[in-house]
């Protein structure tokens, strides 16, 4: 048995209220913006008008001269050293990678992009001197459709012209045979509308120098890496470097990145000589903060009569938008692994090209990548089971990897761990009451009810803990996928924990103290998490890609075994032993078959600190760190079953019920599981039903206010049913990662359901959003189009 | 220049302000009240709710000179001694993930229960509509109110 198992499990799977609320419900926090330094100036942005134009001039001199303005800058003046935003993945050998300069110099590609800046005494007098720079712009063509934008002669984003990639995913079984021999071929196309992540949180930015040393605070997911980038592309020492992630009002993978405010709060204070912080506005945040999804998404697949499916074609058209930022080619890439999702199939082909336009640059979002995979598979299923005449759920069975087929390498060529997709399904469909609804529908069908009842399945799994290096590696990503963690035991006994991974939101003070209580047999109370400052935690890989437990939490383990092993030979010194006779139960070393006789953890931390009496040439310290470096993915999965009321005479959609059984494995805290389930729940669920980033056809932004992008209400969303079923991962702690699992799910279990309760009227899809004129606009289409005028 | 006289918190305060200084930005950036935080610039997000003579505002919604004679609780000011029944409920719930609209969030719904103590869950999400959380799907919210609503917040 591992280690865990002789240890009690006092803390693993309680419901513990977080450490971190002390601070967050009494208003004692730290966001970026509360923060205020001696000297310290204001930056604010002039920014393009214009989705594309060359830029002919611009005049800051004017700015200059008014009272409290202390300095202004076009990017002009910073084209020596303000270099280009990096792209982490460069995905195939010969992706166009344009310079992404901070601050535009010669042409502007979005509405948004930073043109000029103002350096002020408070945030007031820099917004009002904006308006005296004057910008002059010679307009030329947006680029906003990523069907035409490769179309001979059409405008070019860049001088290189409007594809950055293509990508082919290596060839898995022989396609063309699965497709040219099957009973039955479907193909669609799905539109995954570009998403605004909206973290409450807006971004900010602090930096200030002292001699030649830079701090810069951020409300960011990524210190670590923001360092690193701000080391090896901008040309300051990294070991001048300080990165700060204090609290962090949510990131959803927004604050995952390197962005041109940062970079230029870190060369305008060394400038000017002063700290200089940035906050932005809400309209600017859904301007500027990268988008999500975007993407067009042609799925073909081909079955036998039976149910069989042979084989599984995507073709992907990706908007980058106009600059590949972090992560940007990369997002759709990890949708590659998961379009076969659960299912067994004989061949499958993926294509991605990606594609620039005019528009804010596309990055990671909640799910990136998988949300958008999982949409087309689970929608499509969908529609082969009616073309089947199956039932949805008949047909996922008949295909989905059987529970005793574990471990399992699908046709994407990966290997899950476990699962039990019969297992979260069964208690699904109970707790949804499937079979009642059923009828429900089939009656309320029959008397033609002008309000219709629709289900959705989604049976879902998707990839996490990113990530193995190795594969990173191999998919030519910039860097690897471990992360570290450091244990302190403190002389009283008290414990300061180290991590890398940098919460902001998922409660990793509460759950890294349930671990590590359980690990080393001392009281939760008596643990403090450090996190989010590079000089207090050097080394980190951050919080993304629900991977803090499933990366960070084992690194924390490893380093907790390490301490152990430390003060088993201090203890076996203290107790006159041998050191192979000492065991370790809560926090008691002990040598074995005499536990009369034991030191407690506290004790040893306590000798080891005053030195005066260890074995020979044993350092005075029990404090150790580790580093782990996944083998594998995590694979979430479950079933998430939705039920909407759609009216057909206005088009409004109501969910009635949501259930949602999730496989995480084992949970550390159910508490904050439950949350991560609830709110990926609703970010799913407003992209089916409410946000849509929409750009005019000049290529302004014209949801740039948070009462023109829907981000839901309470009032919009409804009450979650949730349950968990438990088929253990392959790690020491039996962990999936949670954080992406309910965005990714809910999406297309709404809109099939909205799209069942339609399809008596000949409607096969709907796009998304589903808002109420969208689906009178399809419903009232259907109608004209059959033959009988609509009668259902 | 207009000179205000606000209590904020128990505490007064005289300060001379712009007329078009935001209240939000007078507790921030003035007197330091940094708890209320700011989620967005058009009244949307409700992020910046404090209470303005006992009734919830958006405080980026009211000017500094608006507030002059008036008594404004913060987040910072809510606790009594121990802390408030909706401070105790949104821990005890998990009510708050990130916790930026948390402020906001408890002041509403301090404002939500003083109209109605025993609200039921649709009358809780309707009265919490002005205020946006990103995180916590509003579930454990909807379970937090109700909880300190039974722990008799709103009598």
């Amino acid at each position: 048995m591992t280690a865990t198992a002789e240890r009690p499990a006092a803390e693993l799977g309680r419901a513990r209220t977080r450490k971190e609320d002390a601070r967050l419900v009494t208003g004692q926090t730290s966001w970026t913006d509360n923060l205020v330094l001696p000297g310290m100036l204001h930056m604010a942005f002039v920014r393009s008008p214009y989705a594309h134009a060359k830029i002919t001039a611009v005049d800051v001199s004017a700015a200059r001269k008014l009272p409290g303005v202390v300095a202004a800058f076009s990017g002009a003046d910073f084209a020596e050293e303000q270099g280009s935003l990096p792209c982490a993945w460069p995905v195939t050998p010969d992706i166009v990678i344009p310079p992404h300069p901070p601050m535009a110099t010669e042409e502007v590609r979005y509405v948004g992009e930073a043109v000029a800046l103002v350096v002020a005494r408070d945030r007031y007098t820099a917004a009002d001197a904006l308006a005296s720079i004057d910008v002059t712009y010679e307009p030329l063509q947006p680029v906003l459709d990523m069907k035409t934008a490769l179309d001979d002669g059409a405008p070019k984003v860049h001088d290189t012209g409007n594809k950055s990639y293509e990508f082919v995913f290596p060839a898995a079984g022989d396609i063309d045979a699965a497709f040219s021999g099957a009973d039955v071929v479907l193909e669609r196309e799905y539109r995954q509308q570009r998403l605004i992540p909206c973290a409450m949180e807006p971004r900010a930015v602090l930096a200030s120098w002292v001699g030649d040393d830079v701090t810069l605070w951020s409300a960011t997911q990524i210190p670590h890496v923001l360092r690193f980038a701000i080391a090896a592309f901008f040309g300051i020492p990294e070991h001048s470097i300080r990165v700060i992630a204090p609290d962090v009002g949510g990131g959803f993978g927004s604050k995952l990145q390197v962005t041109a405010e940062e970079v230029l709060a870190v060369l305008v204070s060394r400038r000017v000589g002063k700290p200089v912080k940035w906050t932005e506005s809400r309209s600017e945040g859904n301007m500027t903060v990268h988008h999500g999804r975007d993407q067009w998404q042609r799925i073909g697949i081909a079955a036998d009569r039976d149910g069989r499916i042979r084989g599984l074609k995507v073709d992907l058209l990706a908007d980058m938008g106009a600059y590949l930022m972090l992560v940007t080619p990369g997002v759709p890439l990890l949708g590659a692994f998961m379009y076969p999702a659960i299912y067994k199939m004989d061949a499958y082909a993926f294509k991605c090209t990606g594609i620039f336009t005019t528009k804010m640059p596309t990055d990671a979002y909640r799910g990136a990548g998988r949300p958008e995979a999982t949409f087309a598979i689970e929608r499509i299923m969908d529609e082969l089971a009616v073309e089947l005449g199956m039932d949805p759920f008949e047909l996922r069975e008949r295909n989905w990897i059987k529970h005793t087929e574990f471990p399992y390498t699908t046709i994407a060529g990966l290997t899950y761990d476990s699962g039990n997709y019969e297992a979260a399904t069964a208690r699904a469909k109970e707790l949804f009451g499937y079979d009642a609804l059923r009828a429900e529908q089939a009656e309320r069908n029959a008397r033609g009810d002008s309000v219709r009842l629709g289900l959705g399945i989604s049976t879902y799994t998707e990839m996490c803990g990113l990530a193995p290096s190795r594969v990173l590696g191999s998919l030519a990503y910039g860097a690897g996928g471990w992360e570290h963690a450091a244990i302190r035991m403190l002389p009283t006994g008290k414990v300061e924990v180290v991590t890398g991974s940098s919460a902001h939101g998922q409660g990793h003070e509460t759950a890294w103290s349930q671990i590590v209580a359980d690990q080393l047999g001392v009281p939760f109370e008596d643990i403090r998490v450090l996190h989010g400052d590079t000089q207090v935690s050097p080394k980190g890989m951050d919080t993304y890609g629900s991977r803090s437990l499933v990366v960070g939490g084992m690194a924390v383990v490893g380093a907790c075994d390490k301490v152990i092993e430390k003060g088993k030979r201090v203890a076996a010194h203290m107790m006159e032993a041998s050191e192979n006779d000492i065991e370790f139960t809560g926090g008691r070393f002990q040598v074995r078959g005499d536990p009369e006789q034991g030191r407690t953890i506290q004790e040893v931390a306590l000798a080891t600190f005053a030195a005066h009496n260890l074995p020979d040439r044993h350092e005075p310290s029990l404090d150790s760190d580790a580093t782990y470096d996944p083998e594998n993915f995590s694979f979430p999965h479950g079933t998430h079953l939705c039920a909407v009321e759609v009216d057909t005479e206005t088009g409004m959609v109501k969910i009635r019920s949501y259930v949602a059984v999730d496989d995480i494995g084992k949970v550390v805290n159910p508490l904050i599981v439950e949350g991560q389930v609830h709110g990926g729940l609703a970010q799913g669920i407003a992209q089916a039903l409410y946000e849509e980033a929409v750009y005019d056809d000049a290529g302004n932004l014209l949801t740039t206010t948070l009462a023109d992008y829907l981000v839901p209400s309470a009032a919009d969303l409804p009450s979650y049913v949730t349950d968990r079923t438990e088929s253990p991962a392959a790690n020491r702690l039996g962990v999936k990662g949670v954080g992406e699992a309910g965005t990714i799910a809910s999406t297309p279990a709404v809109v099939n359901a909205v799209v069942d309760a339609l399809r008596p009227f000949g409607v096969r899809d709907v796009t998304m959003p589903c808002s109420p004129e969208r689906v009178w606009r399809t419903l009232t289409e259907a109608r004209a189009a059959s033959s009988d005028g609509g009668a259902a | 220049m207009t000179t205000i006289n606000v209590t904020v918190d128990g505490v007064s305060y005289a300060d001379d302000v712009e007329p078009r200084l935001l209240l939000v930005h007078y507790l921030r950036d003035v007197i330091g009240k940094t708890g209320t935080p700011i989620g967005c610039d058009t009244s949307n997000c409700g992020a910046c709710t404090v209470l303005m003579n006992g009734s919830s505002v958006k405080s980026c919604a009211v000017l500094a000179v608006q507030a002059d004679g008036a008594e404004i609780t913060t987040i910072e000011g809510l606790a009594n001694g121990e802390w408030h029944p909706l401070q105790k409920a949104f821990n005890a719930e998990h009510a708050l993930q990130c916790g930026y609209c948390t402020p906001g969030m408890i002041l509403a719904s301090v404002d939500l229960l003083q109209d109605n103590p025993n609200p039921t869950d649709e009358q809780i999400r309707d009265g919490l509509e002005g205020n946006l959380c990103r995180c916590t799907g509003y579930e454990n919210i909807v379970r937090a109110v109700r909880r300190a609503a039974q722990a008799g917040a709103g009598q």
